[in-house]
């Protein structure tokens, strides 16, 4: 395929602080004991999409994900790692890079996405429609710390959070509208013309962008040319690309030769669908297909991925939690791990005391050790971590080299590499940075701590 | 079966209840209302005549495709609600045996007659009141043509009524057939735009306006936070066919502002949710639904009925009373038997030709419905046209794409431009040319038509109005006609002409009148249309910018800060030219201006320069050219107006306010007055608008100013200077 692949792997995010720093970048982050990145490279390669550019914002953050990325892939994938610099957005990213494009097809994905649909079948109905832009659309993730029924309830009451309201036509596959942003959260304002112009426009605001897009190239550097104030794919380029989708003239005559064949083929499905329609409803003189893209206008599509798939995107301190939960839980295929009868894994290397109990969906990584009358559910336990007795772990994520000493109660919290938690210290949905020592006896709750 | 139903109906609540199956078997008689009015104008003038369900449409009149659909679609008990022109309906319903019909198996009609009833809501609150429902009705209007099985629909909301007492309504829909080109329906009707639940099918959102004031449909968040996905419709037309409860008609009652079912009540019930009733769709999508709703859509279903989509409400099958059969031909030709047809005459597919007609040599008849005992000449040219019964056609006449009534003459050589209607009993003389989209009636254009919810009253509107001059008719011929005004000032036209009056197209337009005629749409709105959807949607996406809405919504505000004031003066100009016009009387304008001034919410002095500068614009318009004619001018304006001038000058600061606008006035906007500043001054002094105090107070001003500002001070310094003698004088004699 003529697909050159683009994954926009961020830097040291602010958002994600503190678990992220210098020396983990948001790439590099652990999901499961993996690195974030190596989720969006695994796909690509099952895609058979190997031909890739990694946009990294900051140099030194470059060369971490450029090392582990030259270990880990270095017989998978041709990877070609660039830095640019912070602050730029996405779409300044990829202006950055826009000479380095030279594929008919650029699928941007970012890099903090995780999820098992596959970007080829995105960039195969980006072929076969013709289109200018495919976004992937998947249903909204459950969000929020789930498992305790009082939250979740409160969140049944706030209703989901819309993250994007679109518009699709009647085969769902165009693009019609886009909303997203904070606007979202506003009426919808359609303008008449368009659905004057398709007839019928199905609006949903139960999906949501994933960023995961599929460009033609040339219409994307000219967008990114034309428009030096766009920052973001998804609030700026994307939307404006949904506008102009009707207009009469597309800024210049080129990119339609790729997409005639497809272009023919759809639209004579839709006009046959229509003309059947017609016939049983509609009497005298037939109308042909009311979709007037054909009129030189680019057009958007949009590949919607069914309610069972898992797409998620790794962009708040509650989506790392709720990934980790679900890659060792209920969507644990993507964790590319066996799990054992118990449904959890337990690496051969780990000790574990005696009454210590790993509970389901757990995972325990090489080299740590428990102690006694230990507990453990629900939770990711990094590499080398050295865990005493008596110390209860609940939904919670402890990445590498980790002292936890004991009676610690540790209950919907990140701990980072390197942590040390004294004695009795009790820790109940927090984030802990790295390096950071807890005192002991010391409780916190619902706190972001990091050493200074 | 019916018959059955309703004997045992009415004995077993309790043992229908008792079994599911049963129950289904025999539901309690269907009711039906049918609005025998459609409380519109549009199909004026005819129906100052007539009432339009009786109106024929190949042959038939409406109504009775409507009852005779409503019958086979099992209805056992129909209320016809008639209003306008009630005793012309009675009485069709009694001679063509409807009334008495009320037997077994079949429908009973019965009229209910109401004189004061203007809307929709008031007739629905008649048949509350008469207590007649009783269970679950059809609600239809009597120009309503469909062969559609209600079983489903009926079904559909019988079971969601068991489960959701709160469904009141299934609204029947149909998929319309938008134009590639126009995107429109090819009704002509206004184009709805409705929000559907993909699922429940239930009705979220309903627009049916299609002004283009408003470009964007707006759904409210919270309809979106209920339903993550709905389906926004523009290709569904409605078919004014409703399944209701009887609740219906009960928030009729309690709603007594509910005119308009559409607008009123299906909007007050999805916006104001109302005890939280919920309407529901159902799609057609099998059969046949349309509602007659303006002349294009009278076009298009006689064309659907001559094409038998209708089928079986089509000419050979249903005929009405005592005319003959009539008989299908090839290519959708209908003839009577009794058709007297030369030899040499052509007609062409899709047309019907009404028993006793004669038709002489050459002529061609195209697409078009020739009613019953028409008598038409040679060498006549009917294209798509629809001419009813008794119409005398003379030789060489043309018609096309008309409406022509009963009992019409075309003397010879007429010709009918596309669009037009002629009412009953309208002749047209030798030779003479109707424009296109004429109207035109024996009866004058009734005057009061502010609204177009108004009735189809003809006794009540007596009146004529003051039309402006419509003077579009001319001849053809070499005979010239000239046309006479008449008092009321529309033209009756003498046997050379038109015999009636021409209508005005009323708040519409005539600009919109292409788009409800018969008459094919013309090439450039096509364009236009195909352009607009184009074009609209790129200009719509720099403004529409997410990223900056702060950005965009402050340069919007800004921009209407600013405005108010030149938006005021040029509504003020347009009023004063109105007066001008000889529209308004003086009284009035002041009132009018003293409107606008507190809708702008301005000063009293705003008003003076305001009014002031329309007056002068007005001298300025007049006079063109020559300093000496504008100086005329203006003295002659300002004479005529200043008593109204002033009326707003009654204080030295709206003097000044004058002054400063006149200055103004002369620098920038209308230079034409600077050279005359000196001349003109002096004849404001005289009149009495500007008094001397406000002169001084204003030189005084301006004394201070940069030089450039006292180009007219010193221009005028003679004046100014006579003024100060004058003064002391006055002074002098005071002393």
């Amino acid at each position: 395929m003529d697909f050159q692949v683009v994954v926009l792997a961020g830097g040291t995010s602010e958002t994600l602080s503190p678990l992220v720093s210098k020396d983990v970048p948001k790439a590099l982050l652990p999901v499961a004991n993996r690195p974030l990145l190596s989720y969006a490279l695994d796909l690509l390669e099952a895609s058979d999409l190997k031909d890739l550019i990694v946009v990294v914002e900051g140099q030194e953050a470059a060369r971490l994900v450029g090392a582990w990325v030259s270990s880990a892939y270095l017989d998978r994938l041709c990877v070609e790692v660039l830095a640019v610099s912070e602050d730029l957005g996405s779409a300044g990213a990829l202006r950055a890079i826009s000479k380095r494009l030279t594929a008919n097809d650029i699928l941007v994905i970012s890099g903090d996405l995780v999820t098992d649909v596959l970007p080829g079948a995105v960039a195969a109905t980006h072929r076969r429609n013709g289109a200018a832009v495919t976004a992937l659309l998947c249903s909204v993730p459950v969000s929020g710390p789930s498992e305790t029924a009082s939250s979740s309830g409160k969140d049944k009451a706030k209703k989901p959070n819309r993250l994007n309201i679109v518009g699709l036509d009647k085969t769902k596959q165009f693009l019609l509208h886009i909303v997203s942003g904070t606007d979202v959260e506003k009426d919808v304002r359609v303008h008449k013309r368009k659905i004057q112009a398709v007839g019928q426009m199905e609006i949903r605001s139960d999906l949501m962008d994933a960023h995961l897009y599929a460009f033609k190239r040339t219409i994307l550097q000219d967008v990114l040319e034309q428009k030096e104030a766009y920052r973001s794919i998804r609030l700026e380029v994307l939307p404006y690309l949904v506008r102009s989708q009707l207009r009469s003239a597309p800024s210049g005559g080129h990119g339609t030769t790729v997409g005639e064949t497809g272009n023919s083929a759809v639209l004579s499905s839709g006009n046959l669908q229509c003309l059947s329609q017609h016939h049983v409803i509609t009497p005298s003189a037939f109308k042909q297909d009311a979709l007037s893209r054909s009129h030189g206008g680019h057009r958007c599509c949009a590949y919607i991925a069914t309610k069972s798939k898992y797409c998620h995107r790794l962009n708040s301190i509650q989506s790392y939690c709720d990934i980790n939960r679900d890659v060792i839980g209920e969507a644990s295929h993507l964790s590319g791990y066996s799990f054992s009868a118990q449904n959890n894994i337990i690496h051969p290397s780990s000790v574990l005391g005696s009454k210590t109990t790993i509970g389901p969906h757990c995972i325990l990584a090489e080299g740590s050790q428990l102690g006694d009358k230990c507990s453990v559910k629900r939770s990711v336990i990094g590499r080398h971590c050295r865990i005493s007795s008596n110390v209860k772990i609940v939904n919670s994520v402890v990445m590498n080299h980790v002292v936890i000493e004991d009676g610690c109660h540790i209950q919907g919290s990140v701990v980072c590499n390197n942590v040390q938690l004294q004695e009795r210290s009790v820790l109940k949905d927090c984030q802990i940075g790295a390096g950071y020592i807890v005192t002991a006896g010391s409780e916190h709750k619902a706190e972001s701590l990091a050493r200074k | 079966m019916s018959k059955k139903s309703r004997s045992r109906g009415g004995g077993g609540a309790g043992a229908a209840a008792g079994d599911d199956h049963e129950d289904l078997a025999r539901p309690p008689p269907l009711q039906a209302v049918l609005l025998a009015d459609s409380f519109t104008l549009k199909f004026r003038p005819i129906t100052l005549e007539r009432p339009k369900v009786l109106l024929p449409l190949v042959h038939m009149p409406m109504i009775e495709y409507t009852l005779t659909w409503l019958e086979s679609a099992g209805v056992d008990e129909a209320f016809v609600f008639c209003c306008a022109h009630s005793h012309q309906v009675k009485e069709y319903l009694e001679k063509s045996g409807w009334a008495e019909k009320a037997g077994a198996g079949s429908m009973a009609v019965t009229a209910v007659e109401s004189h004061d009833a203007i809307s929709a809501g008031d007739a629905l609150r008649v048949i509350y009141e008469r207590g007649v429902i009783h269970g679950d009705f059809i609600l239809i209007s009597g120009d309503t043509i469909s062969n559609m099985s209600l079983k489903d629909a009926l079904q559909e909301h019988m079971d969601r009524k068991k489960k959701d007492p709160l469904a009141v309504m299934t609204m029947i829909i149909k998929h319309s057939k938008p134009s590639i080109l126009t995107h429109q329906t090819r009704l002509g009707n206004d184009e709805i735009v409705m929000a559907i639940d993909p699922e429940t099918k239930e009705l979220l959102y309903y627009e049916d306006r299609a002004d283009n004031s408003h470009l964007y449909v707006t759904i409210d968040k919270d309809i979106l936070t209920n339903n993550p996905s709905l389906q926004l419709h523009n290709d569904m037309e409605d078919c004014y066919i409703d399944i209701c409860s009887p609740e219906v008609l009960s928030l009729f009652t309690d709603n007594f502002d509910y005119q308009h079912l559409r607008r009123h009540f299906v909007k007050g019930l999805l916006v104001d949710d109302i005890m939280g009733y919920k309407i529901y769709t159902h799609e057609l999508r099998s059969g046949y639904a349309a509602r007659i709703d303006n002349f294009r859509s009278y076009d298009t279903v006689s064309k659907d009925v001559i094409q038998r989509w209708t089928y079986p409400m089509v000419p050979d099958v249903i005929s009405s009373g005592d005319c003959s059969e009539s008989r299908l031909h090839r290519q959708g030709i209908y003839k009577a038997s009794d058709v007297t047809l030369s030899h040499s005459a052509q007609i062409g597919a899709n047309s019907v030709v009404g028993s006793g007609t004669r038709i002489g040599d050459h002529c061609k008849v195209l697409n078009s419905v020739i009613g019953e005992g028409c008598k038409i000449g040679k060498n006549v040219l009917i294209n798509g046209s629809y001419i009813w019964d008794n119409v005398i056609i003379e030789d060489g006449c043309k018609v096309s794409n008309s409406l022509v009534c009963g009992g019409v003459h075309l003397k010879a050589g007429a010709i009918v431009e596309p669009g037009c209607v002629l009412s009953f009993n309208v002749e047209v003389g030798k030779n003479v040319g109707v424009p296109a989209h004429s109207k035109v009636s024996l009866l004058p254009q009734p005057s009061n038509e502010d609204s177009d919810e108004e009735l189809e009253y003809a006794d009540t509107n007596s009146g004529v109005t003051e039309s402006p001059p419509f003077s579009s008719m001319r001849s053809n011929g070499d005979q010239a006609t000239v046309p006479s005004e008449d008092e009321s000032g529309t033209f009756e036209i003498g046997t050379c002409g038109v015999v009636g009056y021409i209508w005005t197209s009323g708040d519409t337009g005539i600009l919109e009148e292409w788009r409800q005629s018969i008459a094919p749409i013309p090439k450039e709105k096509l364009e236009e249309l195909q352009h607009a959807v184009s074009e609209d949607d790129g200009s719509e996406d720099e403004s529409n910018n997410p990223t900056q809405p702060d950005k965009d919504d402050s340069s919007d505000i800004a921009v209407e800060d600013d405005d108010p004031f030149s938006k005021f003066e040029k509504e003020v100009e347009e009023t004063f030219q109105r007066a001008l016009g000889g529209g308004v009387n003086r009284d009035n304008l002041i009132l009018e201006i003293n409107g606008l001034r507190l809708a702008y919410s301005l000063q009293h002095a705003d008003c003076a320069g305001a009014v002031f500068y329309s007056v002068m614009k007005s001298a300025l318009v007049a006079a063109q050219s020559t300093n000496d004619t504008l100086l005329k001018t203006t003295a002659e304006a300002l004479g005529k107006w200043k008593d109204l001038l002033r009326n707003y000058t009654k204080t030295v600061d709206e003097e000044m306010e004058i002054l400063l606008k006149f200055e103004e006035m002369c620098q920038e906007t209308t230079k034409e007055f600077s050279p005359l500043f000196s001349k003109i001054l002096p004849f404001l002094y005289d009149t009495e608008v500007v008094s001397e105090d406000a002169i001084m107070r204003w030189a005084e001003e301006k004394e201070h100013a940069d030089e450039s500002d006292k180009v007219f001070v010193k221009q005028s310094e003679a004046f100014i200077q006579w003024l100060k003698e004058a003064e002391e004088e006055d002074d002098e004699e005071e002393e």
